[in-house]
């Protein structure tokens, strides 16, 4: 019984650290994008109410599971008043990787400095070599097999 | 075996350059008339807007929230510009990879909604092909000059899609007053964070 509620205890705190979505500035992006050293970073923009976005999310979990020389960070284009729903999605699709909400609503002051080809669509994906500099941006749904085909085409 | 590898390489590269550099139109461009079905079951040109000043291209849809954060102040541009900037609505979504946004389904939501401006259907998705139109919200001002319209504006309504009262920046409003009163327009492009309009699937 007490081992029980100790594997109890411990899940419980697991969810908890698991649906603690960061809310963020730019800056906090900015940084992540222009990183000199360590794994590729691939940053994906999505939304809980953004269908497709929802269903590509998946694949970064599994890349993010499967791939230590790669950095997943989901960023999360919800409202900042609705972090309650997307902590509560985090925990339902049991995700991993971090997820970081960005609270900057105007939009048009921060889309450009992601990516000048961005219209501001979302799902889209940034992915970031700091080791080569090279850095891919898609703004669509990507297909199976598509990200790892990304994140190859910046080694 | 490599050159294989190379050719696929390649292809994917291709697909990547084209996805990522949308055709569509830029400000001062001429926008091309189209002729598209409104939910009242009439057919709509930009022609027939013939004593307007221009008009307020707006891509839109039922099912985007963004979109609905918006429709309030669309609804509201439509009345401020009735009779110099007249708002056409055109939903671009494919029905069949979003079921919410059929025609039927916008029949019900701009009577819902009130609307007193055009809702038109661009089941081709020609429109928002030719456009350029990305998402939704996603809108085009367009200036008439003699009878062709030209591209003075494009991208977002303001710049607070939460918040209509914490906007500070309200794009369109400023360049339609712009035009009307002869002079240039402040910020002719703007980008926002929106739904990718649902293409039909290839």
């Amino acid at each position: 019984m007490k081992h029980f509620s100790l594997t109890l205890f411990a899940l419980l705190v697991a969810v908890c650290s698991l649906a603690q979505t960061k809310v963020i500035k730019y800056p906090v992006l900015d940084a992540l994008m222009k990183k000199q050293e360590g794994p590729v970073q691939v940053i994906n923009f999505w939304a809980t109410w953004c269908g497709p976005c929802v269903k590509e999310l998946p694949m970064f979990e599994q890349v993010n599971a499967s791939n230590p020389a790669v950095k997943v960070t989901l960023i999360n284009l919800d409202f900042s008043d609705k972090l309650d729903k997307v902590d509560a999605f985090i925990v339902r699709k049991n995700m991993k990787s971090d997820v970081l909400l960005l609270d900057e609503i105007d939009y048009n002051s921060w889309i450009d400095k992601v990516d000048k080809s961005w219209e501001g669509a979302i799902p889209a994906t940034l992915i970031y070599n700091p080791a080569t500099g090279k850095r891919v941006f898609t703004q669509h749904e990507l297909k199976e097999g598509e990200l790892e085909k990304l994140i190859a085409s910046v080694q | 075996m490599k050159y294989l590898k190379s050719l696929v390489a390649a292809a994917f590269v291709a697909v990547l350059f084209v996805a990522a550099k949308p055709a569509g139109y830029g400000v001062g461009d001429t926008a091309a008339d189209f002729k598209l079905k409104n939910v009242d079951g009439k057919m709509v040109s930009l022609a027939d807007f013939k004593s307007a000043k221009g008009v307020i291209v707006i891509f839109d849809c039922n099912t985007c929230p963004y979109s609905k954060a918006y429709n309030e102040r669309i609804i509201g541009l439509a009345k401020k510009y009735q009779s110099t900037f007249p708002v056409v609505a055109i939903n671009s979504n494919s029905p069949e990879v979003s079921p919410g946004d059929s025609f039927e389904e916008m029949q019900k939501y701009a009577k819902s909604k009130g609307y007193t401006f055009p809702y038109l259907f661009d089941e081709t998705q020609e429109v928002a092909k030719n456009y350029g139109a990305t998402n939704t919200p996603h809108v085009y001002v367009l200036k008439k000059e003699g009878n062709t319209f030209k591209v003075a504006y494009i991208g977002a309504i303001d710049n607070n899609t939460k918040d209509a009262a914490a906007a500070d920046k309200k794009y369109v409003e400023e360049a339609v007053d712009a035009l009307i009163a002869g002079k240039s327009v402040p910020t002719d492009k703007t980008k926002a964070i929106g739904c990718t309009i649902k293409w039909k699937e290839a």
